[in-house]
């Protein structure tokens, strides 16, 4: 499948957050969204999916243009995930997973054993199978945020999205995340869009990078060609470095800050 | 685990015979008793031909059975529209009520009581105004032009207060001797009124919206994430909202129009069905009709036969219910959405 944005632009009255966005992705590529906080990421994400409407410009879907296919087609191929927040509702991980199967079914319809199972594979492929009893809402974040990938997957899409999937989690349980999402990628072929503010993780994961920078102007390209010291500092107004390190024989690379840079404000 | 769900099983089953025992006892109790084995064969009697006793046909069929059908159908009805209501809003403090829609239908059955003592004239009252009520919830919140459901309650608790202030307006003009006891005692809630033709009008209008939330039960958790979550999980957000509200509003105006205004209900039964089963709406609902529909076949009885005279149902609900509520919140340590 083809994503793409055109042209896209959006703002809430004369605030412009968005100008002028345009990418495309293929097959299994994974494109990660880089900004600083409030520059209008999970705006974005909002607009590429339909969810907000687009002042200008659109997204196609295999250059078809999203706002002429019908919604339960598009979530039947681009499945969501968000922010794992707290305050969830208690229903068990396995009736939260089920419901990833709803755009499959009929307004009327009841989930039947077959969608049933489908939930248990998705649990299976993310490891949270052991979790399929115990209500989100007593679940760590890290929990949660595996649960909602689940959910994603349950509707067998061919696209993911994420919006900052490893945000408020630990340093193992932002691992278990990026590692199960480079394998959704690069074994399970899925095409994933990730919002985050990490420019390692970016680096680490991403085919494709879109950098939103606060004065509207933005950069797309390959991950490592747009992932520069030059373009950190434009982005994040902090002083980067980029190391490489070896170890064992695979490159490692490090976004290293630096220092704030005053001249740009903060 | 298998000791778990053969647990939930037998429960299930008997919840789920449950309204039928509660109307096959209830209808035996009363001034004119007859035991449930009895009950049971006058009740068959029209089909099995077999000879029964002509007075408890009459006890049965004539004066105590449309009592119970009423109740029945009431307390089902507000359950699920109870359930529906505490999901699409995401609060577990929603109730039939939140959209006004009660409380327009009340007032619709109290103004026509100024003019007229014909049960189905205030039937047709009450449900024309309770649907007015949605429709003008709706239009100040704006429901369909994407506002969020947070305006739309917003619009129901102003609605709700317009005709509370209306219904208030009625009692202050009515005749003090005539229809000031009338309207009093019918906003009390009873199911003394109850009536074969009533219920023909009103029993069908109940199913219909019972019957449509019955088949949205799992789509109704869906309704309860985050409106982004549930639009990207394929759902038609406005128009299932639309459609939810629109059941949900059927089946309650239909309880206040045939039988008052019956608080409680609808907000303790679907808890208790949630301490019992859990979040999933899918088994909540259900459930909930079926304990909704047999605790008011209890009311009723009580309220009929407990005392000499009539003590009216939304007392009782409360009386009975509130304590019996918080026994079970304390057993189970509550329930949450």
């Amino acid at each position: 499948m083809r994503f793409e944005v055109k042209n896209g632009s959006f703002g809430y009255g004369n605030t412009k957050i968005l100008q002028n966005i345009s990418f495309s992705l293929e097959g299994n590529s994974l494109m990660a969204v880089l900004g600083s906080n409030g520059v209008g990421k999970t705006t974005l994400l909002k607009c590429m999916m339909g969810l907000l409407k687009w002042n200008e410009g659109e997204t196609r879907l295999d250059g078809r243009p999203l706002s002429s296919l019908r919604p339960s087609d598009v979530w039947k191929r681009i499945a969501y995930v968000p922010q794992a927040k707290g305050a969830a509702l208690s229903y068990t991980a396995l009736e939260m997973v089920l419901m990833g199967r709803s755009a499959r079914l009929g307004l009327f319809a009841q989930p039947t054993e077959e969608d049933l199972a489908a939930a248990r594979e998705a649990m299976r492929t993310v490891g949270v199978e052991f979790l399929k009893d115990k209500p989100c809402s007593r679940m760590s974040g890290g929990e949660l945020q595996m649960v909602l990938i689940a959910r994603a997957l349950c509707g067998g899409p061919e696209m993911l999205i994420l919006d900052e999937p490893e945000s408020n989690l630990d340093f193992k349980n932002q691992l278990v995340i990026l590692e199960l999402i480079r394998v959704l990628s690069k074994e399970k072929g899925l095409a994933a869009i990730i919002n985050t503010h990490y420019p390692a993780h970016a680096l680490k994961l991403a085919d494709q990078a879109l950098i939103l920078n606060r004065d509207g102007v933005s950069v797309f390209g390959t991950a490592k060609e747009v992932i520069t010291e030059a373009n950190m500092k434009r982005a994040f107004s902090v002083y980067v470095r980029i190391a490489k390190y070896q170890y064992e024989g695979v490159d490692y690379r490090s976004v290293i800050p630096i220092r704030i840079c005053k001249s740009a404000g903060v | 685990m298998k000791q778990m769900q053969r647990n939930r099983l037998f429960l299930s089953i008997i919840i789920g015979i449950l309204p039928a025992a509660a109307a096959v006892i209830c209808v035996g109790i009363g001034r004119y008793h007859i035991s449930p084995w009895e009950s049971l064969e006058i009740l068959l009697s029209p089909i099995t031909g077999r000879e029964v006793d002509p007075q408890g046909i009459s006890a049965v069929f004539n004066v105590r059975l449309p009592r119970i059908l009423l109740a029945l159908a009431v307390g089902a009805g507000l359950s699920a529209s109870g359930t529906a209501f505490q999901a699409l809003f995401s609060n577990p403090l929603a109730t039939p009520d939140t959209l006004g829609v009660a409380t327009g239908a009340s007032f619709g059955a109290v103004f026509a009581l100024l003019f007229t003592r014909n049960i189905f004239v205030v039937q047709l009252a009450a449900l024309a105004m309770g649907l007015l009520a949605l429709a003008g919830t709706c239009l100040i919140g704006g429901a369909g032009r994407g506002r969020g459901i947070l305006m739309v309650v917003l619009g129901g608790m102003v609605v709700s207060a317009v005709f509370e202030a209306l219904v208030s307006l009625v009692k202050f003009v009515a005749d003090p001797e005539e229809d000031l006891p009338a309207i009093t005692y019918w906003l009390m809630g009873s199911m003394s009124r109850a009536t074969y033709r009533g219920l023909l009008l009103g029993i069908p209008l109940i199913g219909v919206g019972a019957g449509i939330l019955f088949l949205l039960r799992w789509r109704l958790n869906i309704l309860s994430l985050q409106e982004d979550e549930a639009r990207a999980l394929g759902l038609d957000l406005k128009k299932l909202r639309l459609l939810i509200m629109a059941a949900a509003t059927l089946v309650t105006a239909s309880c206040v129009s045939l039988c008052g205004k019956i608080g409680w209900v609808g907000l303790l039964i679907p808890h208790t069905a949630r301490m019992l089963y859990g979040s999933d709406n899918r088994r909540i609902l259900p459930a909930g009709m079926a304990l909704g529909a047999s605790f008011m076949v209890f009311i009723d009885t009580a309220s009929r036969a407990a005392t000499a005279s009539e003590i009216p149902a939304s007392i009782l609900t409360a009386l009975i219910g509130a304590p019996f509520f918080i026994l079970l919140l304390r057993k189970t340590g509550g329930a949450r959405l």
